[in-house]
């Protein structure tokens, strides 16, 4: 009977300490975790949108977006954050696209696990810089091993062609998503 | 009851005798998994090494009114919690390095080398003792995961925490940083650090020889 008090006793009094101690220390963490998300964000947000001076999130369920405003307090176009499939696991990106929805500003490339050296090649400027002032209507093409003639293709990346076009087919799922979203603003 | 070592040799016997990655061949999961690089290596080093120290020391300071039955979940019921704390600081803290990190922060609860010294070690000795032999184990994981993180970041991206070492000349090996490179270079250390360990056996076993044929 005693082994069988004490064996409650100890297991009780270490799953309290346990848990107060945790709850502590989540308190002290749980603002710094959400501030280090927003500014995060907001730098993603800055990176797609290079005049944006002010941006507001809009209430669209799908997906996050948010409006970018310059510095005359006029919307320049929006910030989109998606993601999706690639080849070995989930890609978020955030991209930035004018107001009337049919080019693209810049890309940034939030989380992937693709391979090292080969589909990870996204998030470098080269990869990036092909997706500046891109045609989103019609839909963004992918072509391989020759250089884009029209102004929404996008030159695949040589031996990661399924990342680049998972990445495309991200950017264009958001983009058509977003055309719904003229609707419901404001 | 055996006889008690020094103190110093608690501490230094984690560093290679018992060290955990090379002779204990413990916790190969991270030791592979987030070794892409050095400074991932160190992280993972440290924060074992935190989680390693605090739960060794408590339970070896609780270990007589721990009853034998309930044991291992009463340890992992502190592993667990000295992971979380290190899980939530770093978000707080070092976001990206979490972020590189990823699901292996979390996953130290169930590193085998932290539930191995406190079965092996801090549940039968005192305080100071666990205390030595935790830090002793954590650096000696830490300059395992260090040495593997540098060979590997040296010659998969020519650089070490980030410094440019190698010249432009030198090709990447893109192996090295695929998880067929942690392989590789893990089984190259193993093996230096056994034929090592055979030659200075063969070594001093002849040095008694010699001096036992000139005794004679």
């Amino acid at each position: 009977m005693k082994k069988v008090l004490q064996i409650i006793l100890v297991l009780t009094f270490t799953a309290a300490i346990s848990g107060f101690v945790l709850s502590s220390v989540n308190n002290w963490a749980k603002p710094l975790i959400e501030e280090n998300r927003i500014k995060a964000i907001s730098q993603a947000i800055f990176l797609v949108q290079s005049e944006g001076k002010r941006y507001e999130k809009l209430n669209f369920n799908e997906m996050d977006v948010f409006e970018v405003f310059d510095e005359n307090d006029q919307s320049i176009g929006y910030a989109v954050v998606h993601q999706g499939n690639g080849f070995q696991g989930t890609i978020k990106l955030i991209f930035g696209i004018n107001k009337d929805l049919n080019k693209i500003t810049a890309i940034e490339i939030l989380e992937q696990v693709e391979t090292p050296g080969l589909g990870s090649l996204i998030t470098e400027d080269n990869f990036k810089n092909r997706f500046k002032n891109l045609n989103t209507q019609p839909l963004i093409q992918v072509v391989k091993g020759k250089k884009p003639s029209h102004d929404n293709e996008v030159q695949a990346i040589t031996g990661a062609t399924i990342s680049s076009k998972a990445v495309v087919r991200i950017v264009n799922e958001a983009a058509e998503k977003l055309k719904k979203l003229n609707g419901i603003k404001k | 009851m055996k006889k008690q070592e020094n103190l110093f040799y608690e501490f230094l016997k984690g560093l290679w005798e018992i060290n955990p990655t090379f002779k204990q061949i413990l916790g190969m999961c991270p030791t592979l998994a987030v070794t892409v690089s050095a400074i991932n290596g160190l992280a993972m080093g440290l924060a074992t090494t935190f989680v390693l120290i605090f739960s060794s020391v408590i339970i070896s300071s609780i270990r007589k009114i721990v009853p034998n039955q309930v044991r291992i979940a009463t340890y992992i019921l502190i592993i667990s919690t000295f992971v979380t704390i290190v899980d939530l600081v770093m978000k707080a803290k070092f976001p990206e390095l979490s972020k590189a990190l990823g699901p292996f922060i979390p996953l130290i609860v169930v590193n085998c080398i932290i539930l191995g010294r406190a079965e092996a070690f801090a549940s039968k000795n005192n305080v100071v003792r666990s205390f030595l032999d935790a830090l002793g184990n954590g650096t000696g994981f830490l300059l395992a995961l260090l040495a593997l993180g540098s060979i590997r970041e040296l010659l998969g991206t020519r650089s070490i925490f980030g410094f440019q070492i190698l010249l432009d000349g030198f090709s990447t090996w893109m192996v090295m940083i695929l998880p067929a490179g942690g392989f590789l270079t893990l089984g190259l250390l193993l093996g230096s650090a056994n034929a090592y360990t055979n030659w200075k056996k063969r070594k001093s076993k002849k040095e008694i020889l010699i001096t036992n044929s000139i005794l004679r």
